[in-house]
């Protein structure tokens, strides 16, 4: 066995995921910015009171949910293990921080899928056809990590405050939905917000899981995957390397 | 032979302070090498380095043979650590803890199971360990700390102050399973202010002072320069001249603090009842009479030839 090999360091990983998902999931902060406050922003959203068809309404509800709960638990891990005095212990095993970094990429990415799963099964009850499921799977697949590397992300100010790195992620989170196309359609925004809207992996995601339910979409769906896989991977490439630096001064 | 431990030059600056300084020494295999110097001296930062948690600014750590700057993954696999103000996760039980370890560590399940069993008996935490962490004293907490560096059988464990603010059965607890495992080879790494434990237990000892390692020497000097250092405190109910005194038998100089005289004698008895002899001549009562144990600071100072402050 080599240790520092990468299947050894990938069941590490995993094994960080499951302690991750065993003792943040059911904390306050992660139900309360991962569940309940998109909910309230979609009811919000609903009594808006304008006529908008369900199918666009389920995939800015659906875009919205993974985005709020694969970001919800990531970026408060490094933060309360800070607090708590956790982290020096995990660091002193025999594991690469990009190992931690990938078990609560894990653990903040099985949050989201499972969330959204519920989502969908409750917009599915509710009568709503599902057209494309493969890219529906792949969508939330790929999206999740890529948030979650997001969240992630969030975290890299090197605090061990886990309230002061809520506040920030909330203060990007939500401008992020906003320029996202999930309030408004993209064929409705003008030049500018469509340029801001490119930028944003939330508005590929929301894209094709408008797709799955009413076969439209504003771009290809192979443009809209393969956008979203390179986000993902420039996010994970980003948030390893950011974390390998500041790792030291969490201690 | 190579050395367990090798720390060249190493330095670790934090801003405008120098945390530790050109440290340079190394650790033999089997050997209990104790680590020792007053509150903020460069020891936690000097551990951190040793096993990779903070890189170095300047300098080499080798350990088992791996260099921890390009090698620390290695190096950990065989090494166990009890960080100074480490916990186990609060939320989980001892026995979750330990698992939890057994998998970072990639080790089997059923034999991870055997040895976490038994040194939960060892480390008498045996009937708790379902129970969470939350829950747990501190001591407990301390020796599931210790007991989740040793799960994974190390030839080399660094403990960070591990009995600093532990009731005597806890520290004994842990120095006796120190003590027990260096006999069946596993070289030890111990930081301590602690110079009764140091001096029990330890092979060698290093001492820093201000980021700088200032004597590299095995206890047993140390020990007679403390015990070259003697002190009596003494205060009275009148007022007693200073050069009477300083005449006393066996005193080597006195210094007057508030009501107190603090001497610096050569021999403790001879002092005392010379002391208590002047106090029956001048017809004084005696208020207060000490002879304090020597400071790690005052044996280090004297070590390295330092004056007394
Ligand atoms: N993360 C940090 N940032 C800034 N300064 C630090 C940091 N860690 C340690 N220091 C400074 O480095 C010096 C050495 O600290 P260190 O914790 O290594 O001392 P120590 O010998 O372990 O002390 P103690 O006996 O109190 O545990 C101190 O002056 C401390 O303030
Ligand atoms: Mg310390």
């Amino acid at each position: 066995m080599n240790p520092a090999g990468t299947a050894e360091q990938a069941r590490r990983a995993w094994a960080i995921a499951k302690k991750d998902i065993r003792i943040y999931y059911l904390k306050g902060p992660v139900l309360i910015f991962g569940v309940f406050m998109p909910v309230f922003l979609f009811l919000a959203f609903l009594m808006g009171g304008r006529q908008l068809p369900l199918a666009f309404l389920v995939s800015g509800l659906v875009g919205m949910t993974l985005f709020f709960t694969s970001t919800a638990v990531s970026p408060a891990i490094f933060p309360w293990e800070g607090q708590a005095r956790t982290l020096e212990r995990l660091v002193s095993c025999p594991v690469r921080i990009e190992t931690i970094v990938l078990g609560d990429m894990i653990a903040s990415t099985l949050f989201g899928i499972g969330i959204t799963a519920v989502t969908i099964a409750i917009g599915l009850g509710l009568g709503l056809p599902l057209l494309h499921g493969a890219v529906l799977v792949g969508a939330v697949l790929v999206g999740a990590c890529c948030f979650s590397a997001i969240g992630m992300l969030l975290a890299v100010p090197p605090t061990n405050v886990p309230s002061n790195i809520m506040m920030l992620s909330s203060l990007i989170k939500f401008p992020l939905v906003f320029i996202s196309g999930i309030f408004v359609p993209l064929e409705q925004l003008p030049s500018w917000g469509l340029a801001l809207a490119a930028c944003s992996p939330l508005t590929y995601f929301a894209d094709l899981i408008r797709y799955a339910f009413t076969d439209a979409s504003y771009f290809p769906v192979g443009i809209g995957l393969a956008a979203l896989a390179l986000f993902t991977l420039a996010f994970t490439a980003v948030t390893m390397a950011l974390h390998r630096r500041t790792m030291p001064r969490r201690m | 032979m190579p050395f367990t431990i090798e720390a060249r030059d190493l330095t670790k600056v934090f801003g405008a302070t120098t945390a530790v300084d050109r440290v340079s020494f190394s650790v033999r295999q089997g050997e209990i090498f104790g680590f020792l110097g007053p509150n903020g001296a460069g020891k936690t930062t000097t551990t951190r380095m040793l096993t990779g948690v903070i890189p170095a600014d300047g300098g080499t750590a080798t350990v088992l043979g791996h260099d921890m700057r390009t090698d620390p993954v290695r190096a950990r696999q065989r090494f166990g650590v009890v960080p100074e103000t480490a916990n186990a996760y609060a939320d989980l039980s001892a026995w979750q803890n330990l698992m939890l370890m057994g998998e970072l560590f990639g080790l089997e399940r059923r034999p991870v199971a055997a040895r976490a069993s038994e040194l939960l008996g060892v480390l008498d935490l045996s009937e708790r360990k379902d129970q969470k962490v939350q829950a747990y004293s501190k001591g407990m907490k301390q020796r599931l700390i210790l007991a989740m560096a040793l799960l994974h059988e190390p030839e080399l464990v660094f403990l960070d102050e591990p009995t600093s603010g532990l009731d005597v059965r806890s520290a004994h607890l842990i120095l006796a399973l120190l003590r027990d495992m260096n006999r069946e080879g596993t070289t030890i790494f111990l930081t301590t202010h602690n110079m009764e434990e140091a001096n029990r237990l330890c092979d060698r000892v290093g001492i820093i002072r201000r980021g700088r390692l200032v004597a590299l020497d095995a206890p047993e000097r140390l020990k007679s320069a403390i015990q070259r250092i003697h002190r009596v405190e003494v205060s009275f109910d009148r007022e007693i001249s200073g050069s009477d005194i300083t005449s006393l038998e066996a005193v080597v100089t006195a210094e007057r603090e508030g009501d107190k005289w603090r001497l610096v004698v050569d021999d403790t008895g001879v002092a005392v009842r010379a002391v208590v002899d002047l106090a029956r001549e001048q017809g004084a009562a005696i208020v207060t009479l000490n002879t304090p144990a020597p400071s790690l600071d005052e044996a280090f100072l004297q070590l390295t030839g330092e004056e007394m402050p």
